[in-house]
Formats: C-alpha cells, structure tokens, sequence
C-alpha cells in the first residue's frame, strides 16, 4: 500500500513540475533579478532581453511542431546560416525579394526534410543529420566564407526598428506564437499532428494524411527557422553564415522541452515554449550580468535539459 | 514427494484492482499442471509473480530449483542466430573468455534436433517460422536446467505437427522430472497432457483438482462463472442472433492476395448481416479485415463497396468509400492516449467538422454528447483523458469514432477483447443493435461463444485461404473445428 | 496479450539483415573504386607520402566511430563525442606538465567519467540518449572552456615531452596513432563478435525487452558502451593533442555527426541490433578519400567538404531504406 502511495506522489509532483515547473522557474528567476541584478527592472534591459530571445522563439515554434509528431529537426542552425548567407545575395533587388528567397529556401529545406521523414520513412534525426552537415557548408560556400556587412536601411529595421514602441523582431516572434497556437489548437492540421505524434499507428487507421501533415511540419520549422536566420541577419547588420544559428537546435530543443512538450510527442505547449525561451534567455543573462563566464552558462544550461527531460519523461515504456 | 513449487496466499493488487487474491498451489516434480482462466483471470500476472517480475503485496514462493518461461510471444533475438539465441547470456567459452563458436554451433544443433529443428543453427532466428522459433525458445527455456518450465500459450502459433513434437518434448520433460505449468484455453490439448487443473476467476483461485475427470462444461462454467446449465441454455453472449439481411451484399472483396499471407480470400456482406471470421491466431482474419480497410498492400484482388472499386491500400480511400475498421490492440492502434475523450471520438470525421480548416467546437460537441449517450460511455467529462478509462469505455469510445464515419460497412477486429462482463455485454448488444439498423458488420473474435452467437454465417479461414463456409444449423465449434482441420493445402 | 508475429516479421529480420550485408558490400565496393579513380585522376593521391597521411587523418576519426559504433549497435547514439574529443585534447595538454601518465590518463579518466554518466542516465532513467548526449555535448564543451580561461588559452605541451611520440612518432613511416586506431579496432571486433558482451550488446539492440527477459545486463551493457564512446573519445583527443603538441580548443565540432555518418556507411543499422567493426572502418576510410580528393583538387573550397559528407550521408541513407524496401517487395 505504502509503495503504490509513494508511486502515485512522486508521479503527481512530476506531473505538476512538468505542467508548471516553468513558469516557477521564470517568476523566480525574474525575482532573483529584480533583487540582484542592477538595472534589471528598466525598460532597455527588457528590450534587450527580448531583441535576443526573438529569433529563438520563431526557432523554438517551428521545433515544438515538429517534436510533437514525436520527431526532431537538427538542421534549424544550419538553415538560418543559409538565410545569412543568401540575403546578402539578393538584397541588391529590395529587402522583400531577399527575404522571399532566405523563406524559399528554408521551405524547400524542410520541405526536404519532411519527404525523408515521410516518404521514405528515414528516422529523423538522420535525415535533418544531413542537411545539418552540409547545410553550412553550402552556406559557405554561397557566401565565398566571407561576412558581408548590409546597409539597406528596409532590411536592417527589421532587427532594429520599432512599432508602437515594440522592436519588430518581437512583433513578429510574438504574432507568430499566437498563430501558431491557433493553429495547432483550432485547426484541423494542429489535430492531427497532435494525433499522429501520440500514436502513429491509429492516425494511419482513422485516415488521417499522415505523410501530408508530417511534410507539412518540417515544411513550417525551415520556413520559420529561415525566418529567424532574417531576423538574426538583420539584427546584427551582416550576414555571417560561419556564425548564423549555431548551436540554435539546441537552445531551440533546451526551449521546447523545459517548457513541457514531451519529446515522445502527442501534446505540443506553445505557451510552455515561450516560457522556455524566455527562462533560457533569462538564465543566460543573469550569468551574463554577474560574471559567470560562458563555460558555467552552458554547463548549466546542459544541466537544465536533462533536469526538464528527467521530469518530464514518460513512465510508459514505447 | 516435496513440491518443486510452492505458492501461497499471494495477493497482488495494480492500481486498486486486485489482480491476484490469495492464490495458492503447489507443483510436483514432473507434474503437467494445466493453469486457466478468462482473459483478466490472473494467470498471466501470477506467471509475472513466478519468475519474479513483480513481487507480490503478500503471500510467499517457495522454488526448489530454477523457473524457466517460454511466452506466447516468441520473446528472443530475431537478428542473431538461432544458436545464439540459445545459448545467449551462457554462451561455452574457450581461452581469454572468447566465445567457443564451434562449440556452441554444436551443441545448439544437437540440442534441437530433439525439438524437431534440423536447420542451420547460424542463420539468423528471425528467418524460422514462427513454430520452429517457438521451439528453439523452448529448448533454451529447458536447457537452462531448469526445475519448473511455465508455458504460456504455448500453441497459439504452432503447426498441428509441431504441437505433436511439443507433446512429445513435455513427455520426455516429465519422465526427466520437470514440472511443467501449461496455461492454455485449448480443450483438448489440456485434457490430453495435463494431470491436474488450476482455475482462476477473477484472481481468485477457484478449483484444483485432478483434470481427467473433470467434464468439460463443468470447468468452462467454473472460467466463467456460470452454472453448466445456464451456458447450455443462454449461450454466454449478448447477442439475440436474428437479423434480416438485405439482398445485394454491400461489400465485397474478392480474391484478396497479399504475399503468403492471403491467398486468393473472397468475403460478402450483406446489409444488416454480421459475418464472422474463424480461423487460428495467423490465418489471416486481421489481414483480411486490414486488406478491405486499406492498411494492407495487396498484390491481387479488388474491394467493391456499394458496387463501386475502392482504391487500394489507402485507408483514407476505404473510409470515404464507406469502410471503417476496429483494429485488434486498443493500446497500440486505437487509442491516443494523451487526447481526451473528445478528441478521440471525431479523430476519424475531422474532415466533416472542419471548414477552412478550422474545426467547429459547436459540431465537435454535439456528435460527441450523442454518441456519448448512446453507447453508455462513462467519462466524467468529455475532456477527460482516455487513457484513464476503462478498457471497455475506450473501446466504446472507439466504436464512437468509426461510427462517427457513417460506415455502411464496420470491421471489428476482436471487439470485446480484454474488457470486463458488463462492458462486453453492452458492445456485444450495440453491434447487434448496428446490424439491425442495416449496418454490415464483419466480427474478428477468438471468442468461438461470440463467434458463433453473433455471426449470421461464419467465414473459416486457415493459412490465409478460406477453408469453408457455415451457416445456421452449421453454427457449432464442431464445424469449424472440422473445417480448420480437413481444409488446407497438404490434404 | 497480442497476436503471435506472422510471416511480416520474418520479412522483416530479412531485410534489415540483407540491407545491413548489402549496405556493408556496397561501402566496401564504393571505397575500392574511389581508391581507384584517385589512384588513376590525381598522380599524387597513389604517393607513399599521401597514404601515410590518410592513415593518420582516419585513426582519429576511426577512434571515435569505433566506439560509436558499439553505442549505435545498442540502439543508442552519442552526440558528446566530438565536444569529449575536444574536451580530451585539452586535458591531455593541460596534464602533460606532470608528464607522460597524466598527459594519457587525466582525458581518459575525465572522459570516461562523462560516459559513464551518459549512460547510467540513459540505462537507469529511460532518458532518450539523444537528448542526454545533446546536453553531455554542452556540458563537456562549457567544461572546456571552463579549464582554458573561456576558450583563451592553449596549453602546449613541453618540448621534449615524451607524451608528444605518442602522436607524433612513426613506424615505416606510419604514424603511431595509426597502429593504436588499428589495434583498438581489431579489439574492438573481436570484443563485439566473440565475446559475451559482445553478444549482449547485438542483443540489446535488437530487443531489449526480450533481452532483459532473458537475463542479460542490459543496463550494464548499455553503461559501458557509453563509457566505451567517452574513453576512445577522450583518447582519440589525447592523440591529436600529441600530435599538434597542443590542446586546440575549437576542434571537434560537428565531429559527433562525421562518426555517426561512418557507422552509417558502414553498414551499421541505425536501429540497433547488427553492425561491424569493419563496416565502421571502410566508412572511415570512405570520407577520408573524399576529403583527401578535395583536397587534391585544391581548388574547392574546404566548405564543400561538409556539402559532400551531408550529401553523401544523404544518398547513403535513402539507399539504406529503399533496399529495404525492395526486399521487402517478394
């Protein structure tokens, strides 16, 4: 009796940190801010904070749908330095045919991705392992491995420019949140990418178009990774493909996972992917601000994966 | 003589249902002790008590000597050779702890050609059939010295001479002094090999006693719990048995072939007529039911709903066309777990509830809370996650979802497996309920009672071609166990 | 209680077996004819000079994809590996101050200490090793940077020291690290195909559930091939740290995906249960003549090297599963 008691505790106090543990560790963080960090609570400091954490949450919308189909995409790093690289090339023409060409490229990427996956049913590690191989490269050799300085004023208010106050870049990570939300919780393709992640087996019986919606997945994380490569560009002002999204399929995962959506899929948590780009964004800056070096930062950032996934994972064996 | 195994007062509770209550038998060295019971009886959470996987709450288990198991599923190494196989784990070294290939080869080899197995022990296990894996599993089980070998299941998958080379393995086993515990649900084989019987009911041990006189009606009625005279009389199912066809089948399927799986099967369905299909586990009863709904890729045959071809091995095509199947594990091919009630039930109808796709909450509500009503589904809410109910409510919530369809034609593929009395009664009624309202209905179920009360004709099948067909006074085990027997390609 | 396997399942061993034998031939024939069309385009590839350098570019590689190749086997995978690679070579430069010993065990003891946590999280906790080893990658590389002042420093190794032969010395000719990259290859096979671990670790890849059921250790199993991974990992970075006299901090990124890659090739099945060492091998040699033929052309850029790795992977993996396919089709 007292063993199955036991069980049932931990699992509920799992479940819980799973569902809220984010948003504790967020408000915490912020207090802990609030309290030791100078300058924390003004208005540039939020700007800042939110300037970065953007092309992360465009990142982190596109993953969270693809590891609800209990896949995973480990190319989003390489496809933003393919923006980086293929902006540059076309800005000469206007900002808007150069943009449409970094999103084109990042459709067809996940495009590619999607069919592997799908169609010839390629795991997916594997088959975003290739384009995360010789993406880069291909970047690189686009862009003859130089960085390119921009100076189109359109393009670089992007990153830098304001509406109403708010950095675009933000304005656009956060209308995206919301559609994307919409779109997995109201739409008929948001039902059933849920469906297919949670079992693969009766989406394929009940007659869902399992390789459309898987296609279609990849399809939206290289489009919005190919978008977070334009912003990032923008912000920094030159393309600079060596350099453009590296390492972003981590913080992306880090994101998706600490922010509750399970990586054996079924259940996506966009608004648990906000919150972990946010406490991601938060954790680094803290160390930031008080002089922790970047070693400790991504020491601690691997211990907050594992700690997220170790929470969160499910004790039915697949 | 000492008993070789000992078990008592074992009680053994999962989440507050009690799978075993005070159970308690005893082995002797050499017995053939046959173990049965219905599905949820207990036998196979008291084979987990035996070799150890769970620890029972309370009660004590004496083993003088070693347990050794072999399961329905074949439980070993597909890729690695059959010697492998055999010797894994305890593989016969040479120098430096390499392994002693040559020997092991060997001795593999001499070891099962006592089970009937005279192929290459180097080839990889997965090519053998099913039976010959079966075996090999069993010569490992034995040849671990063991005191006591449980089987469960053993001939589920078996050739009928590979269940003769099996008999003959557990008499050599019993003049060796092995024990052995035979669950099965096999008549025959148990009245053919076992001395003496253990029931279970509902976790609780209810007979044990010497088997050979024992009438048969007397230990079904102790499985089930019915008097002898009540089985007689009522049958043991829900179904009321009469239904009025239409006159031009609805389905119909015709010579479908699909690698050596299905050879040449032909199925029609009336309107309003419930057809079942007989047949043991691998004759091909899901793969016909998965080759009319899409899920199978053929290699012959078509599949006419209303008169009209329905393209090949395309679910969604199947449904469209008016097709919907129930497939057999709940677990791994019905339910998603992690979605609600609600989500469950309209999975399969999105297309209808969505416009511009968005899916309409309004519409989504109402065909849930009627279908909800009608099928008695117990949820405290329609949000409720559907991995928390029971098994017979999920499977009600199933049959909601291929309802939602609006099939003209429902393949049900074992639908009352694994849920308790009530439930099973209540779904074996609905269906009767579907196929009077005009519904043609095709029952999967290795239920023979289910079977023969619910099915208007009995299509039997064996190795994937059909072997016979029955009808009103033909409706009797007799039959098909006549048909299964004399039908086939050797004879 | 589910239905006993039907003849899907012997077609299904089949395959996966036909495609793992066809997968390793088709490896072995690919490398055979590069070797010859080098041979036969650039007169310098067929020099005594430029096979010595092959050998030495692919021990390193070969280090690592041996163990990787037992983690995959297992059904697993290890991504740390090109960070513990890394994280190797520093520890060795920064302990050769003391000397030979340390120079050696301070990375294998240090790295093998970071496998041993992969896989006690992966076996004991049910943790999917991809994730486990993503964080292993950042925790290993933050480690890195942590001992060499945020990636500032280099620690050469002294002059003179002896550890520096280890990487440096040869033999005909070739390279010590090319004798030690064979050796532990040829451990390595004979561990994997004639030993009780090695039929363990085949077993655990290839139903762990029927593994366990039957007695084996598989969460041990699983432990020391991750163990395994981070030492060669740790030692193939110990070695080039000898041979560039140096702990370079920024090597070794991506390398995780050019090991997973030559397995790959090799033969090995990324599902686990069937693979070789000598599959792994003549994958290692296979992407060390393409980067030496780009090389040999000299005028391609070095990024094109990554754009025909992926590519390469690419086609390897379509292959892999459209002969699965077809042999399924019988």
């Amino acid at each position: 009796m007292t063993d199955t008691a036991k069980t049932v505790d931990r699992t509920r106090v799992a479940r819980w940190l799973q569902e809220y543990g984010v948003y504790v560790a967020v408000v915490a963080l912020v207090l802990f801010n609030i309290a030791f960090t100078a300058n924390f609570l003004t208005v540039g400091n939020f700007r800042t904070q939110l300037i970065q954490a953007a092309p992360v949450l465009v990142v982190a919308l596109g993953m969270a749908l693809v590891i609800g189909t209990e896949g995973v995409d480990l190319s989003v790093g390489a496809v933003m330095a393919l923006s980086a690289a293929l902006v540059p090339l076309y800005l000469g023409a206007g900002t808007l045919p150069a943009v449409a060409v970094a999103l084109a490229a990042g459709l067809a990427a996940g495009t590619l991705n999607g069919v592997l996956v799908a169609k010839v049913g390629i795991q997916p590690i594997v088959a975003t392992l290739a384009l995360l191989v010789g993406g880069r490269g291909l970047a690189l050799v686009l862009a003859d491995g130089q960085l390119i300085q921009l100076h189109d004023p359109d393009f670089l208010a992007l990153g830098n420019g304001e509406v109403l106050g708010i950095p675009v870049s933000v304005l656009i990570a956060a209308v995206l949140a919301v559609l994307v939300a919409a779109l997995v919780g109201k739409t008929a393709f948001g039902r059933r990418l849920v469906a297919i992640g949670g079992n693969r087996r009766a989406s394929v019986l009940a007659g869902l178009p399992v390789n459309r919606v898987l296609i279609g997945v990849y399809a939206i994380c290289g489009l919005l990774a190919a978008l977070a490569g334009v912003l990032s560009t923008a912000r920094l002002g030159a393309g600079d493909p060596a350099d453009a999204g590296l390492l972003m399929e981590l913080s992306a995962i880090t994101a998706v996972v600490v922010g509750g959506t399970p990586l054996t899929g079924g259940r996506v948590r966009i608004l648990g992917t906000v919150m972990g780009v946010l406490l991601m964004q938060l954790v680094r800056a803290t160390l930031i601000k008080h002089n922790l070096p970047d070693s400790t930062a991504q020491m601690i950032q691997a211990a907050i994966i594992v700690g997220a996934v170790y929470v969160a994972r499910e004790r039915s064996s697949r | 003589m000492e008993p070789v195994l000992e078990v008592e007062g074992v009680t053994k509770t999962f989440a507050g249902v009690r799978a075993l209550d005070d159970v308690s038998f005893s082995l002797r060295p050499g017995e053939v002790h046959a173990l049965v019971g219905e599905n949820g009886a207990g036998k196979s959470t008291l084979i987990k008590v035996l070799t150890g996987v769970h620890k029972p709450d309370s009660g004590t288990i004496h083993a003088r000597g070693v347990i050794s198991t072999i399961y329905q599923e074949v439980n070993l190494i597909p890729l690695m050779s059959v010697a492998s196989n055999v010797y894994l784990g305890r593989e016969p070294r040479k120098r430096f702890g390499l392994v002693d290939w040559a020997r092991m080869n060997s001795d593999a080899a001499a070891l099962l050609k006592d089970y009937g197995i005279d192929t290459d022990v180097r080839r990889p296990l997965g090519t053998l059939s099913v039976g010959a894996q079966q075996m090999v599993a069993l010569a490992r089980a034995v040849s671990v010295d063991a005191d006591v070998v449980i089987m469960d299941e053993p001939t589920s998958s078996l050739e009928p001479r590979e269940v003769e080379t099996l008999f003959e393995v557990i008499g050599r086993l019993h003049e060796r002094g092995i024990a052995i515990v035979y669950v099965s649900h096999r008549m025959d084989e148990l009245y053919r090999i076992c001395e003496r019987v253990t029931v279970l009911r509902d976790g609780r041990r209810v007979h044990t006693g010497p088997l050979a006189d024992l009438p048969r009606l007397e230990l079904v009625s102790m499985m089930l719990g019915r008097s002898v005279g009540d089985i007689r009389s009522h049958g043991a199912t829900a179904f009321e048995g009469d239904h009025e066809a239409g006159r031009e089948p609805v389905l119909r399927a015709e010579k479908l072939t699909s690698g050596n799986r299905l050879g040449g099967v032909s199925v029609e369905i009336k309107p309003g007529e419930i057809v079942g299909l007989a047949g043991l586990l691998g004759s091909g009863r899901t793969e016909t039911a998965r080759a009319i709904v899409g899920d199978l890729p053929l290699s012959g045959g078509t599949v006419l709903v209303g008169g009209k071809q329905v393209p090949q091995g395309n679910v969604a095509a199947a449904m469209r066309a008016g097709v919907s199947m129930l497939a057999e594990d709940r677990k791994t091919e019905g339910i998603i777990p992690h979605l609600s009630v609600r989500e469950n039930i309209v999975l399969a109808a999105l297309p209808k509830l969505s416009r511009f796709g968005l899916v309409s909450r309004a519409r989504q509500d109402r065909i849930v809370d009627t279908f909800v009503k009608r099928l008695r589904i117990k949820v405290s809410s329609p949000d409720q996650k559907v991995a928390e109910l029971s098994g017979g409510n999920q499977q009600k919530v199933l049959l909601a979802r291929w309802l939602c369809t609006e099939p003209k034609v429902l393949l049900l593929d074992e639908p009352t497996r694994g849920i308790d009395v009530g439930a099973k009664a209540e779904v074996q009624a609905l269906i009767d309920e579907l196929a009077k309202e005009g519904l043609a209905v095709l029952l999967i179920s290795s239920e023979m009672e289910e079977l023969l009360d619910g099915a208007d004709r009995l299509i039997v099948l064996k190795d994937g071609a059909v072997v016979g067909e029955l009808a009103g006074e033909q409706l009797t085990q007799d039959h098909v166990l006549a048909a299964i027997a004399s039908g086939g390609a050797d004879d | 209680m589910t239905a006993a396997p039907t003849m899907a399942a012997q077609d299904s061993t089949r395959r996966e077996l036909m495609t793992g034998v066809l997968q390793k031939q088709g490896a072995a024939i690919a490398l055979v004819l590069m070797v010859a069309v080098a041979w036969l385009l650039f007169p310098r590839f067929g020099s005594l000079d430029n096979l010595r350098d092959i050998a030495l570019q692919s021990s390193f590689l070969a280090i690592i994809a041996l163990g990787m190749t037992f983690v995959i086997i297992t059904g697993g995978i290890d991504l740390s590996v090109g960070s513990v690679y890394a994280l190797g070579g520093v520890l060795a430069a920064y302990g050769s101050q003391w000397g030979f010993l340390v120079a050696l065990l301070l990375p294998l003891a240090v790295c093998g200490l970071i496998g041993l946590i992969n896989g006690l999280l992966v076996a004991k906790t049910g943790m999917a090793p991809f994730i486990v080893t993503l964080a292993s990658l950042l925790f290993a590389r933050g480690l890195l940077l942590a001992i060499t002042t945020e990636g500032a420093t280099t620690y050469k190794i002294p002059e003179g020291e002896a550890f520096v032969e280890l990487g440096r010395g040869t033999l005909f000719g070739f390279g010590y690290p090319v004798f030690i990259a064979a050796a532990l290859c040829l451990i390595g096979g004979l561990l994997l195909r004639r030993t009780r671990f090695g039929q363990a670790v085949f077993a655990t890849g290839g139903s762990e559930q029927s593994a366990k059921l039957m007695g084996l250790p598989v969460a041990r199993t699983k432990v020391t091939v991750y163990v395994m991974s981070g030492v060669l990992s740790g030692l193939a970075g110990a070695l080039t740290a000898a041979y560039l006299q140096s702990g370079v901090t920024v090597i070794g990124v991506g390398l995780e995906l050019d090991a997973i890659s030559v397995v790959v090739i090799g033969g090995t099945l990324l599902t686990g249960g069937m693979g070789t060492i000598l599959g792994t091998v003549i994958g290692v040699g296979i992407r060390t003549v393409i980067q030496n033929v780009i090389n040999q052309i000299g005028t391609l850029d070095s990024n094109y090297q990554s754009v025909v790795s992926g590519a390469f992977l690419l086609v390897v993996v379509v292959l892999q599963r459209s002969l699965a396919r077809t042999t399924a089709r019988r």
